[in-house]
């Protein structure tokens, strides 16, 4: 039986694929929409063979830079992103976790200067898999489960 | 890396090279005192937390050396109680000091304090986190009793979960050719991540909750206080708190010259009747705070290479 097309092809842009279901809408407000333009879909709970279910987001007509693809990493490190255009994938990214994650987590730790003062946060990675990071301040560790977005 | 200009504000910041060159400086002072090495330098102690000892300490080691000093002891008398920011707190005092002690209760406040500060900012303690001038005279401390820091088997008794002085030293030992020896109940043993990163750095350690069975190992043995106000349980606490109290009959079990350490203040972990032998290395360690602190002040401000 022939699939049905649930989320439209997007003809210029990034698709950001194979997203674990839960961390999609987490994904969707680290790449902080807001400031973006153009369409974007979001679809999750799709079929996904390798994975059972998966998200998907697409963004028309914005090519995502490196370094916002990294950022992806910290929630999803086994993404697929494709840059497309024409209705074809142009490129294909290779997600890599950045040394230091600066501003777009929150500390976990409630007794954490960043959790009292006006200061932005900046974690190092100290342990790629599983991932683990350190706050610059606390120095508190966390894991991937910890993390929470501002 | 020159320690001129330089903040301490974590253990983890210290190559071991900065650990040896901090205790050989401190050894310098302690044999020879440099009574003018400060003059005309003022040190500011802002102490948002009430630290008597820790304060003493410092004030005696910069005094000694020739220093001044201004600062507070709780921040009732500051523009903090009116909503100052630690960072406008800071931009005011580096106008004022050529290095800054700071304690504070909020944990990371150091490392914030020293991005604001354009002169040296010394960590005299963030909350849980990091009291590195505290690992680094219990360092002195190690050398001193024993002669080296190679070689040593280190046991570390008591809270060893909340246990801050106990994390920092066991990050610092871990330079050095060590064994550790972790004696806790299991509710208070050292946390996963430490030993995660003893493993890594292929350090040999032993966990284990009677002291007496492992207390001929061990070279020195540093006693830590169970802290009452980390136990949200009463129960839990009365518990556990009088799980490892020492007194003179623990040498029987233990190395001729095994040397007791403890950070104090102690509130019956330590029996008195230990104070008088000469394995009670506690009081001394306390001492050896003035020439250590000294060090860091006179490295952090360039006025010792």
């Amino acid at each position: 039986m022939k699939k049905e097309i649930i989320i439209p092809a997007i003809k210029n842009g990034t698709v950001i694929d194979h997203i674990p279901s839960r961390v999609t809408f987490r994904v969707m407000r680290l790449l902080d929409p807001q400031e973006y333009e153009h369409t974007i879909n979001v679809a999750l709970n799709l079929e996904s063979d390798k994975m059972g279910k998966k998200g998907i987001i697409k963004i028309s007509d914005r090519v995502l830079t490196q370094e916002e693809v990294n950022k992806v990493s910290i929630l999803a490190p086994e993404v697929s992103v494709s840059i497309i255009k024409d209705y074809s994938v142009k490129k294909k990214i290779v997600v890599k976790l950045p040394e230091r994650i600066e501003k777009i987590v929150k500390c976990n730790n409630p007794k954490c200067i960043t959790n009292i003062e006006p200061v932005d946060t900046s974690f190092s990675v100290i342990s790629k898999k599983p991932l683990k990071i350190r706050c610059k301040y606390c120095e508190r560790s966390m894991s991937r489960e910890d993390i929470a977005l501002w | 890396m020159t320690f001129k200009g330089r903040s301490i504000i974590s253990i983890r910041d210290f190559s071991k090279q900065d650990l040896l060159t901090v205790l050989s400086h401190a050894k310098k002072l302690e044999k020879t005192p440099q009574p003018n090495l400060m003059k005309n330098k003022v040190m500011a102690t802002l102490f948002f937390e009430p630290s008597t000892r820790t304060r003493l300490s410092f004030v005696s080691a910069m005094e000694k050396i020739g220093g001044s000093i201004l600062g507070f002891e709780n921040t009732d008398t500051t523009s903090v109680t009116k909503g100052e920011t630690l960072w406008d707190t800071i931009k005011m005092v580096d106008q004022y000091a050529d290095v800054i002690v700071m304690r504070h209760s909020i944990e990371g406040a150091a490392r914030l304090a020293s991005e604001a500060s354009a002169v040296p900012v010394i960590n005299a303690g963030d909350g849980a986190n990091q009291h590195p001038t505290q690992t680094l005279l219990d360092l002195y401390t190690i050398q001193k009793e024993k002669g080296k820091l190679d070689g040593l088997n280190v046991g570390f008794v008591g809270d060893l979960k909340y246990g801050r002085t106990v994390h920092s030293l066991c990050i610092a030992m871990s330079h050095f050719k060590t064994k550790m020896f972790f004696i806790a109940p299991k509710a208070l043993q050292m946390p996963k991540s430490y030993l995660e990163d003893l493993k890594k750095n292929n350090i040999p350690y032993v966990l284990e909750e009677d002291l007496e069975k492992v207390a001929k190992d061990m070279d020195i043995i540093y006693m830590t206080r169970i802290q009452k106000e980390r136990f949200t349980d009463p129960v839990e606490y009365n518990k556990l708190k009088g799980v490892y109290q020492i007194d003179a009959s623990l040498l029987k079990h233990t190395k001729k010259n095994v040397s007791i350490l403890h950070p104090l203040p102690r509130v019956d972990e330590i029996s008195t009747d230990l104070d008088e032998t000469p394995n009670a290395a506690y009081f001394r360690q306390a001492g050896n705070g003035v020439p250590v602190r000294q060090a860091i002040i006179g490295l952090v401000t360039g006025k010792l290479k």
